[in-house]
């Protein structure tokens, strides 16, 4: 009999979760902050990369500023970018917003998702970089030169030589990230402390426990963030795994 | 002074078969050269001897006890390595010592014992350095030195010399014949050269893809071997084959003659042109196409005669020729 | 041949690698300072605002060098606030559980390095995947068990937790480590007589010193940065910094200079140590990959 009832109550969770309204923007939210913080901090962590492997003056100082946000823990990152970068009266942006004269944004009331997603690529950003910048300085010297002397141009050297070679570091990037980003939760936690615009799956099922005491639909959603989780883990897993390999 | 003894030891990886039913007595106070092609399972038999990887079935016997469960350490045995393997963080001192140390022996006989073979070998100076402040031929020693500390039953050795150059290769060959002599240890070497096999061993093994092809003194495998594969893989220059009718006039598929059993005669029956010539100042071997196109090698005295496009003839030692059946058997060995 | 070297010559002349590489380091230098300083910006800005008074922190436009330096932040952050209640949980619950994740995961690595089988690979992969699970999946068993078990506001409880979640990149981390390590000597260590744990300790642990040690910072700094478990199974008794940081998100206005301060003070020990340990950090992220 308390079997019966366990499966009975297990599908209605389930139900209940898909139902619910916030779940289908939870499920957007995750992909979409994941998908954000990957494409800026390994874009802007390129670019970076570029720029210091070329630098010589002060190359230890230059990495330990570009590394610290790494080594910030979230609450922290969260907090300053909140409250003394994004603050819409008194924040740093908005001082620069006051600068070129337009009206300061304000941030989490507007834009809360991107909000959280440049606080984050922020905190990853000295990851991807300094991945990159290990790798590119491992690229041959000499096969760079010998382009050079063929004729190639810096860009096609870039495109044809040096992203290539950055393939498997940006894989591990990738995987590395994506398990990380699959579950934050401070960021929000202490900027937002949820709203339908900026839970992903990890906050729902938080605020689900928490502020609704709603056990079951929790779970259901948890069980949700895992499978999702296997799912990329799936591909991710094969597509790093092969490139680990040789 | 101990004599190992493998019956029937077979051991697979996956589906390969590693080595198929060794049978063999390694002889106490000799020295043994495993010989054979890469691959054939010469370093997986040592490390099946060695207690590093299990044997699958088959007995390895010590001096008589069953060794086949007793762990590495307590074989008695003690393995040079390819790599050397030193301990990289220890002094040389520590890395001799080592074995010592966890045996519990009392620090000053581990001292003792250390200087002592330090001396034998030549290493007092060394000890307190550490291996990668060390020339090649420095961490052999070593190697060997820390095989030695431990006074084992015997010497297993994995080409401990084909990582360094042919003048101290050949120095160093000498050095360990030398030292296994003077302590009467029993001793296995593994190498793929066969010249290495010859000079140093009291008993060659000779393997094929896990299996044992000959086994004899070195003087008796050159002179006897009993089957096509060991005719030509022992000796340098290889042996020569021919098939046919020349065999056939002989009573065999396949006849065989070693270089130097070759004597230049205008009307041997061995007509050919000289392809090229390695002069060895000595000696210069000799690279002629038979009339039938088979390539053979002659051992001959240096001879201005000799340049390539120049017809030779040759008859070989009848006395020398080894005969094999179509099953690549020598037909006049037991 | 002099038509040869001529215009040989000449495009040197225009064309020398090294003149190119010089005029480009030349050009992008300053680039590459303003970036590292963007970047570390929030930082550096947080940095400035724990000097100011807690008016002068919110002032607009914003002070940049003109305001009172002062360290009276830094005095209060450590004697009224638990501040350092919040430190010495930080550093038990991060050190214990960084201890107990080495001791759990040198074993397994070693075997996964030293004595793999067929399916270690798999296993590997698969371990490194449930990294990906959101701890939230598990939020609740975890929090009723705790509860019964009387581990919820522990610091065992959040050690434990942080030990499991951090596993599989120490195994990941180490495995990558000891697979640099040549299997010959540990195998000549068990031929000298050593036993397993005198293998591992005595040889293997040395050889893979500067792994080991990168592996344990990297966790260290994962459990001292940690903030789902710490915000969520721990109340008052075990509060990390993190924890005590997050309270400042309660909207307290005329706080943030003392925020900044207690902020600069729970970064600035890992920041230091992770710039030390950079360069084995990346091999060791990477797992060997990126050297
Ligand atoms: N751990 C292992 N797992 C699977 N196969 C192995 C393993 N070790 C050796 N082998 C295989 O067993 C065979 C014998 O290997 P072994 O190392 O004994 O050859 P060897 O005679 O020492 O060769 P070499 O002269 O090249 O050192 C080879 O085909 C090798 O690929
Ligand atoms: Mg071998």
């Amino acid at each position: 009999m308390a079997e019966s009832e366990h499966e009975f109550v297990g599908l209605a969770n389930y139900l209940h979760l898909v139902t619910d309204p916030g779940f289908l923007p939870a499920l957007g939210n995750t992909l979409a902050l994941i998908a954000l913080v990957l494409c800026i901090s390994i874009g802007l962590g390129l670019a970076l990369a570029l720029l210091l492997e070329r630098a010589v003056l002060g190359r230890g100082v230059l990495r330990l500023l570009v590394i610290s946000p790494f080594f910030v823990m979230p609450p922290v990152a969260a907090l300053i970018w909140k409250n003394l970068l994004m603050q819409p009266t008194s924040g740093f942006f908005a001082w620069i917003a006051s600068l070129f004269g337009v009206p300061p944004i304000d941030w989490f009331a507007s834009a809360p998702l991107i909000a959280i997603g440049l606080i984050v690529a922020w905190q990853w950003l000295p990851f991807a970089c300094l991945i990159l910048l290990t790798s590119l300085q491992s690229f041959d010297r000499e096969q760079r030169e010998a382009a050079q002397l063929d004729g190639a141009s810096a860009l096609a050297i870039l495109h044809h030589l040096v992203l290539p070679h950055l393939a498997r570091p940006m894989a591990i990037i990738l995987m590395m990230e994506t398990i990380f980003l699959l579950s934050v939760f401070a960021e929000i936690f202490v900027t937002t402390g949820g709203g339908r615009a900026s839970t992903n799956l990890a906050f729902l099922v938080y605020s689900q426990v928490m502020f609704q005491y709603d056990i079951g639909v929790a779970s259901a959603a948890g069980v949700v963030a895992v499978i999702l989780a296997n799912v990329i883990a799936f591909f991710l897993v094969r597509a790093v795994g092969r490139s680990l390999d040789a | 002074m101990s004599n190992i003894v493998l019956e029937r030891v077979s051991k697979r990886f996956g589906d390969t078969l590693v080595t198929d039913n060794i049978d063999l007595v390694i002889p106490a106070g000799k020295f043994t050269v495993f010989v054979g092609p890469s691959g054939c399972g010469k370093t997986t038999l040592l490390r099946l001897i060695a207690g590093l990887e299990d044997i699958d079935q088959g007995r390895l016997l010590i001096d008589g006890a069953d060794m086949g469960q007793t762990p590495p350490a307590a074989r008695g045995l003690a393995m040079v390595f390819q790599s050397y393997a030193l301990y990289p963080h220890m002094s040389v001192r520590a890395n001799l010592g080592f074995a010592l140390k966890v045996a519990h022996t009392p620090p000053r006989d581990i001292a003792a014992r250390v200087e002592a073979v330090a001396k034998l070998l030549d290493l007092s100076a060394l000890l307190d350095r550490k291996p990668a402040a060390l020339s090649g031929g420095q961490r052999q020693r070593v190697a060997i030195g820390r095989a030695l500390v431990r006074e084992p039953k015997a010497f297993l050795f994995d080409e401990p010399l084909s990582n360094l150059d042919a003048a101290l290769r050949s120095q160093m060959r000498i050095e360990i014949r030398r030292l296994q002599q003077d302590l009467g240890i029993t001793a296995i070497y593994v190498t793929h050269d066969q010249a290495e096999a010859m000079t140093m061993a009291d008993q060659i093994v000779v393997f094929r893809e896990g299996r044992i092809e000959q086994v004899g003194a070195p003087l008796e495998i050159y002179r006897r071997p009993t089957n096509r594969f060991v005719a030509g893989f022992i000796g340098s220059p290889c042996m020569n084959f021919l098939s046919g009718a020349r065999a056939a006039a002989f009573g065999a598929t396949t006849i065989g003659f070693r270089p130097e059993h070759l004597r230049l005669d205008a009307s041997g029956e061995l007509r050919g042109v000289v392809r090229t010539v390695e002069h060895l100042g000595n000696e210069a071997l000799v690279h002629v196409q038979l009339e039938d196109d088979t390539m053979i090698t002659a051992r001959c005295t240096e001879d201005t005669a000799l340049h390539p496009g120049a017809p030779i003839a040759f008859t070989p030692d009848p006395a020398s020729i080894h005969r094999f059946d179509q099953d690549n058997r020598a037909l006049d060995v037991g | 041949m002099s038509l040869h070297s001529s215009s040989f010559g000449r495009s040197a002349a225009h064309w020398t690698p090294n003149a190119h590489a010089q005029f480009l380091r030349h050009r992008v230098d300053d680039p590459s300072v303003g970036a590292a300083f963007i970047v570390a910006f929030p930082l550096l800005w947080a940095l400035l605002a724990s000097f100011k008074t807690e008016l002068e922190a919110v002032a607009f436009p914003p002070r940049f060098v003109g305001f009172s330096w002062s360290l009276d932040n830094y005095r209060q952050v450590l004697g009224e606030s638990d501040y350092l209640g919040a430190l010495r949980n930080s550093i038990i619950i991060a050190g214990g559980s960084s201890l107990l994740t080495l001791l759990l995961g040198v074993p397994a690595a070693w075997a996964m390095a030293f004595a793999p089988t067929r399916h270690t690979r798999a296993l590997l992969l698969w371990m490194l995947s449930t990294k990906m699970l959101p701890a939230v999946g598990v939020l609740i068993p975890i929090f009723l068990f705790y509860r019964d078990w009387g581990l919820l506001d522990t610091h065992l409880g959040v050690a434990l937790l942080l030990t499991a979640g951090n596993l599989p990149i120490a195994i990941w981390m180490l495995y990558a480590n000891f697979k640099e390590v040549p299997g010959e000597i540990l195998e000549a260590a068990r031929m000298d007589g050593a036993s397993l744990t005198q293998e591992i300790l005595i040889v293997l642990a040395p050889m893979a010193a500067p792994g080991l040690a990168s592996t344990f910072f990297l966790i260290f700094t994962l459990a001292w940065n940690e903030s789902f478990w710490t915000l969520n199974i721990t109340t008052t008794d075990a509060t990390t910094l993190t924890a005590f940081i997050a309270a400042f998100s309660s909207p307290q206005g005329l706080f943030w200079a003392k925020l900044s301060a207690a902020s600069m003070l729970s970064i600035v020990p890992v920041i230091v140590i992770g710039w030390l340990c950079q360069r084995q950090l990346v091999s060791g992220l990477t797992f060997g990959a990126v050297k």
